[in-house]
């Protein structure tokens, strides 16, 4: 047991959180490897955001216990970039060192915004912006990436866009990931491991076991697909009632 | 921004009252949506057609003086004046007199904006400061400044003191509660997302606290120009030995009408070069959000 904590990435233990007299996390247990994506899935509203915010240290108000080593990085919901600083300035934000902009500069490069680092946030398209926060994320050079939906509010082809892209960047990285989604189809894309939240507890642990590169038409995605939809209690298709 | 309305009304009734200058943006709420419809209408010649009442108004008050049917008296001829305003300007008293007013307003405004800042900052950053700081200030601001006037003569005399007090304490409010308010209307995902950068919480008031709340800011400096120059007009009234406003009470009492229209026109002068000097200090500090406007 003890071998294995030391391997693991980040452990967190018996994590408590409430808002007022409800109770979100009722002593989640989570420990992720290293070089290993976990998909977190659960219904809006099951506190995935919520114990995503503990694991990255953002939730001053949770009980429990978190260790972890490493670093990490976070790529949130919305791209969450300071509207008054560049595209650059925003991805160096925090980044300690000298060759702070050829750092900056490689990271927008592998999001293929190389040219863009004088843009204005505001200049940006949604899924450009959310790229500038995944690189704002790679140049932490991080061992743990938390994704808090990150392609959630992005439209349907730039999301199937964005999830190669991470699916590139993980090859070559090797980062661990935790991928808050209510998707169920990108957590099997892109997941070794799904997690289900439930009544603010981890109710179900199944491992994904299949081979890169995947597609939705592959054999065994629909199986996982329904099971993980039917565990959700949703109908695995619009017809079904 | 309720809370800037009930500061910009009085700066409103000033401009009005010296509104004999073609094109003044009047008080900063109303330049803004002046400035827009500028904007919109440039390049049909309508930038023109905005001229032609003003420049109307001028004309017939210029020939009705001519006429004799405005007597000198009363009101003098645009022309009269600008002949005075030149003769003032060439023997120097003019230019003693302005400079004399721009100094009062300069260090009452230093005074009140820093004040504002520092308490707006005080009170948007920490709980404990805004409980200690906000309630007395909320009250306080219900009080219109200028009916202070005689409590301030008998506190600290009709000097130099009572002017600059009074613009300090015009400037003082429109600053203390838009800094507060830009504080407190930043997106603390924003913040959050500061904070899993690594940024210290010294780090974040430099990188997002202060640039969020700079455009609250700035609303909260032109009002505080427009509440500083009314304060100055009302202080100056009150025993001043120099000063534009001295200029126009001495010659009110010797009835020279065309040295007090003078007086107005400067003042107005005055307040749109302030109010130009800022919205081009505002362009460059907020060039990020044109990004936003354009889109």
């Amino acid at each position: 047991m003890a071998t294995r904590l030391d391997s693991d990435l980040i452990t967190g233990r018996g994590i408590r959180r409430a808002f007022g007299d409800t109770v979100v996390l009722a002593g989640v247990d989570i420990a992720i490897r290293p070089g290993e994506v976990v998909a977190l899935l659960g219904g809006s509203g099951s506190g995935k955001s919520t114990l995503l915010r503990v694991l990255a240290g953002l939730d001053d108000d949770a009980a429990g216990e978190v260790t972890g080593r490493g670093r990490t990085a976070v790529v949130f919901q919305e791209h969450r970039l300071l509207p008054w600083k560049r595209v650059a300035a925003n991805v160096a934000l925090g980044v300690p060192g000298t060759d702070v902009s050829a750092r900056v500069a490689r990271a927008l490069a592998e999001v293929g915004l190389a040219e863009r680092g004088a843009a204005w946030p505001a200049e940006l398209s949604g899924g450009q912006a959310q790229r500038v926060a995944v690189a704002r994320a790679l140049v932490r050079e991080p061992d743990l990436l938390l994704l808090d939906e990150p392609f959630g509010a992005l439209d349907a082809l730039t999301r199937l866009k964005m999830q190669a892209l991470f699916n590139r960047l993980r090859a070559e990285h090797r980062f661990a990931a935790l991928l808050v989604t209510h998707d169920v189809d990108e957590a099997l894309l892109l997941a070794d491991r799904v997690l289900i939240l439930e009544d603010g507890l981890i109710a179900q642990e199944s491992p994904v076991a299949l081979p890169h590169p995947r597609a939705p038409d592959d054999p065994g995605f629909g199986g996982l697909r329904r099971a993980l939809l039917a565990r959700l209690g949703v109908p695995a298709s619009p017809d079904q009632h | 921004m309720t809370t800037s309305t009930s500061t910009e009304r009085p700066g409103a009734a000033a401009v009005t009252a010296t509104a004999a200058v073609p094109g003044h943006p009047g008080a900063p709420g109303g330049a803004r949506s002046g400035a827009a419809a500028a904007r919109r209408l440039r390049g049909t010649g309508g930038r023109w057609r905005r001229a032609v009442t003003p420049l109307a108004i001028l004309a017939g008050w210029e020939a009705a003086s001519r006429a004799g049917v405005l007597p000198p008296t009363k009101l003098t001829a645009p022309s009269q004046v600008l002949e005075t305003g030149w003769r003032l300007a060439a023997d120097g008293s003019l230019g003693q007199h302005v400079l004399e007013s721009l100094t009062r307003a300069g260090i009452g405004l230093g005074i009140g904006a820093a004040l504002g800042l520092a308490l707006g900052a005080l009170a948007g950053l920490s709980r404990l400061g805004d409980d200690l700081i906000d309630p007395p200030l909320q009250m306080a601001r219900m009080l219109p400044h200028l009916a202070l006037v005689p409590l301030l003569i008998i506190w600290i005399g009709i000097g130099e003191s009572v002017k600059v007090t009074l613009v300090a304490l015009g400037a003082f409010f429109p600053i203390y509660l838009n800094t507060y308010a830009g504080i407190r209307d930043i997106d603390q995902r924003l913040v959050e997302a500061a904070r899993s950068c690594g940024l210290s919480a010294l780090d974040r008031l430099r990188h997002v606290v202060l640039p969020g709340s700079l455009p609250s800011i700035f609303i909260g400096l032109r009002l505080a120009f427009g509440a500083g120059w009314l304060s100055l007009v009302v202080g100056e009234q009150v025993n001043a030995e120099r000063g534009i406003g001295f200029m126009i009470m001495e010659a009110r009492d010797f009835s020279q009408t065309d040295i007090v229209v003078l007086g107005l026109v400067i003042y107005a002068l005055l307040g749109l070069a302030s109010d130009l000097i800022l919205r081009s200090v505002e362009r460059r500090a907020l060039a990020w959000r044109r990004g936003l406007t354009a889109t």
